[in-house]
């Protein structure tokens, strides 16, 4: 066991820091320290470009499709490093996340040709269609429909999407599609790779309850896209949909973090500035919060340093109840921080400063990818052992 | 950067699975509970036959040499089995003799506490008194202070060792909660100490052991009381289910299963700090200590609710955990205590 880095980690820690404190105090400090996703979406779009252009974009990737052939230890140097340089939340975060590492998994050779430059390069970005109305965190009741159209070929899609985050900006989207007629749950699902901008899909915004739109309803309507677009196999979908979660629990989870750490500095510093850090019970709970934060760094470590891939890990279930309750509790105690003058802002817009928002924001942080109570089941059932829970259509 | 066991590190831990699962069973510990608090039997089999109390001790001096991550494997598989053991004895009087005691003292004292044949025990207060080279004074709520051989007794002036049949030392044995680490009251009147020379060292090892120790054996008897529990959940069957298909009952579970990962977290990460002599270890020790304690105490509460009746009796083990539990949240700094060194360390200024 060991967590010190080794001098040529180091060389490679400061060579990264080095580059974004460049990038961070030069052609892009406009975007510096900026964090909600939807603020200033064109030089974000420009930064991802940035990036790719100097293979930092997807470190980890194979270097044949833009990325570094990365080691764990310098894509945790590289997490890190980008968060002490203040540089901005990814808007291509789907795209490199997930949609990359799907296609690298389960993509054939001509896919990966075709979409892996385009992430690495930040020129396109992707979103994702998992979510459905109704369906809530019961992702296998998946209704939107897909079928070939036997005279092109290409596969039709109809219906409908939600909380499909950064629909708005992206140019694609991957869709888990119902493609067998009268299947049920995860059965005869097909995963679809689909271009945004067409006549069959409109995106339109939802306002959520601290006044921004990240989120989206994303409709189908004879949306089209060619045959060499389906991942996998039809009727495969669940398994690529299932792979493709196990992927938002890598080396995400410490960039995810770090936009985390920016917040609590954020409350840190107000609580130095009005006073409230010398209250012992705002001292405990900021003491909490820092505690529970380092935790979630180095339970992060420990997922990545579990080279037993066989064995199903325990911890890395547990993180998304691990983070998303913390960041719930950060968001009341910034409010608890800020006492009244949390509650107005200046300007004629519904536009909260950073604390305020989120703790409106950190709401939706125990629903979505699953709500707690889903989670909890999770954790119950696949980790512990416990028995399932009846499912209606199981 | 390999933040999990080496092959080394993962046999130890195994091995000291394996020992404590088979030894340190519930009869023991609880004939332990009825005498003075310490199984005897599994103390020298500890430190002989698996030559585990040296672990924390320099090669020089008979011990293995090895660091505090080896350690804390072994403080948490005596602690899924809450062992009557004076482990705190390894953890703090020898490695603080290793840190900052003299060459003499560590050629006297180090062997002895390696093979066993001698149980230490550590003690802090701020009202000892020194005056040529004798001490005065009280020191309360010391772990198995009642059977041990020797004493390193810390206060903020020095350190020294204090042997047990020293002229002028009277050891209380009051009843103690928690049965398996009975606390004792040492009264010192005008009786010889051996300074450490270099005691800040001697003091700030000591701490760091200490604190893994307990917070190790947190981690290990929480783990325990989320594996017994579930276990249960699978077993017992209420309106003819088992208990544990109902969801108020697998959340709880669930939840005590992501503290405890962060427990896991914190220990681990805490002692690699420490032994890589990390700028991050005050704030590990710190976290590790007030967090897994929380969490065993949680996780020990949780136990005793999830099993109904049964879990409220004597007959049943629940206790066992609850009363360890407690006894280590308020032992060596509680946990909010442990915070507010946190709170300094991140710069928060002063407290009101």
């Amino acid at each position: 066991m060991r967590l010190g880095f080794s001098a040529g980690d180091e060389a490679f820690r400061a060579e990264a820091a080095d580059w974004l404190a460049d990038q961070m105090s030069g052609e892009f400090r406009d975007i510096k320290d900026v964090l909600g996703l939807t603020v200033m979406a064109e030089r974000r779009k420009e930064w991802e470009q940035q990036l790719g252009r100097h293979r930092w974009s997807c470190i980890g990737w194979p270097s044949k499709w833009g990325g570094r052939d990365a080691t764990l230890e310098q894509q945790v140097i590289f997490a890190e490093e980008y968060a002490r340089s203040g540089a901005p939340g990814r808007v291509g975060h789907m795209g490199i996340e997930l949609a990359g590492p799907t296609i690298l998994a389960f993509g054939t050779e001509e896919q990966k040709a075709r979409f892996l430059p385009g992430i690495a390069s930040g020129e396109v970005l992707w979103c994702q269609g998992y979510s459905e109305p109704n369906a809530g965190s019961d992702l296998a009741s998946v209704r939107t429909r897909a079928r070939v159209d036997e005279a092109t070929g290409e596969w039709v899609v109809d219906g409908q999407k939600i909380w499909t985050s950064l629909a708005q900006i992206c140019d694609w989207i991957f869709v888990v599609t119902r493609s067998e007629e009268g299947s049920k749950g995860p059965k005869g699902l097909t995963f679809l790779l689909m271009p945004i901008d067409q006549p069959g899909i409109t995106i339109r915004p939802i306002r959520q309850i601290n006044g921004d739109a990240e989120f989206n309803e994303t409709f189908f309507d004879g949306a089209r896209t060619a045959a060499e677009n389906l991942v996998s196999t039809p009727g495969n979908g669940w398994q690529v949909a299932m792979g493709l979660l196990a992927f938002e629990r890598g080396v995400s989870t410490l960039g995810q973090q770090m936009g985390f750490r920016h917040e609590l500095d954020a409350i840190i510093a107000a609580a130095k500035a009005n006073g409230s850090a010398s209250n012992p019970l705002i001292r405990q709970r900021i003491a909490k919060a820092e505690i529970g934060l380092r935790l979630m760094r180095y339970g992060a470590l420990r997922v990545l340093s579990n080279t037993d891939h066989a064995r199903p890990d325990g911890a890395a279930l547990t993180y998304k109840l691990q983070w998303a309750t913390w960041r719930r509790n950060l968001g009341e105690l910034a409010m608890d921080v800020l006492g009244q003058a949390g509650e107005v802002t200046a300007g004629p817009d519904y536009d909260f400063p950073m604390l305020p928002s989120l703790f409106l924001s950190s709401r939706a942080d125990t629903i979505y990818g699953g709500t707690n109570q889903i989670q909890r089941n999770i954790v119950a059932e696949r980790a512990l052992g416990l028995p399932r829970e009846p499912r209606g259509n199981a | 950067m390999q933040f999990a066991f080496t092959e080394e590190q993962a046999m130890i831990a195994e091995t000291a699975r394996a020992f404590f699962a088979g030894n340190a069973t519930s009869e023991r510990t609880r004939r332990a509970m009825e005498g003075d608090g310490i199984d005897r039997d599994l103390w020298a089999s500890f430190c002989t036959e698996l030559g585990l109390a040296g672990i924390a001790v320099p090669e020089a001096h008979g011990g293995s040499g090895l660091g505090l991550v080896e350690f804390a494997t072994i403080a948490e598989a005596a602690g899924a089995q809450v062992a009557a053991l004076p482990l705190l004895g390894l953890a703090m009087p020898a490695r603080a003799i290793a840190a900052g005691g003299s060459e003499a003292q560590k050629r006297e004292w180090l062997p002895k506490l390696a093979s066993g044949e001698v149980i230490a025990a550590p003690g802090g207060s701020h009202d000892q008194r020194v005056g040529d080279g004798k001490l005065t004074g009280t020191v309360d709520f010391v772990p198995h202070g009642g059977i041990a051989d020797m004493f390193v007794l810390a206060s903020p002036e020095g350190a020294w060792i204090v042997r047990a049949d020293a002229p002028g030392l009277a050891i209380e044995r009051p009843v103690t909660m928690d049965q398996t680490r009975p606390l004792a009251r040492v009264t010192l009147t005008d009786t010889p100490g051996d300074p450490l020379p270099d005691w800040q060292a001697g003091l700030e090892a000591a701490r760091a052991g200490g604190w893994i120790c307990v917070a190790a054996e947190a981690l290990g008897g929480a783990q325990a009381t989320l594996d017994r529990t579930v276990g249960y959940a699978q077993e017992r069957v209420q309106f003819g289910r088992p208990i544990g298909s109902f969801q108020a009952y697998k959340h709880r579970l669930a939840d005590m299963m992501v503290e405890i990962e962060q427990a896991r977290s914190a220990v681990y990460w805490a002692a690699c700090a420490v032994d890589e002599d990390s700028a991050e270890a005050p704030l590990a020790l710190h976290s590790a200590k007030s967090f897994a304690a929380d969490t065993y105490c949680r996780c020990a509460g949780d136990m005793i609710q999830l099993h109904g009746g049964i879990g409220f009796t004597w007959e049943h083990d629940a206790h066992l955990f609850f009363k360890r539990a407690r006894a280590i949240r308020s032992m060596l700094g509680d946990s909010d205590w442990h915070r507010e060194q946190v709170a300094n360390i991140i710069g928060l200024g002063e407290a009101a």
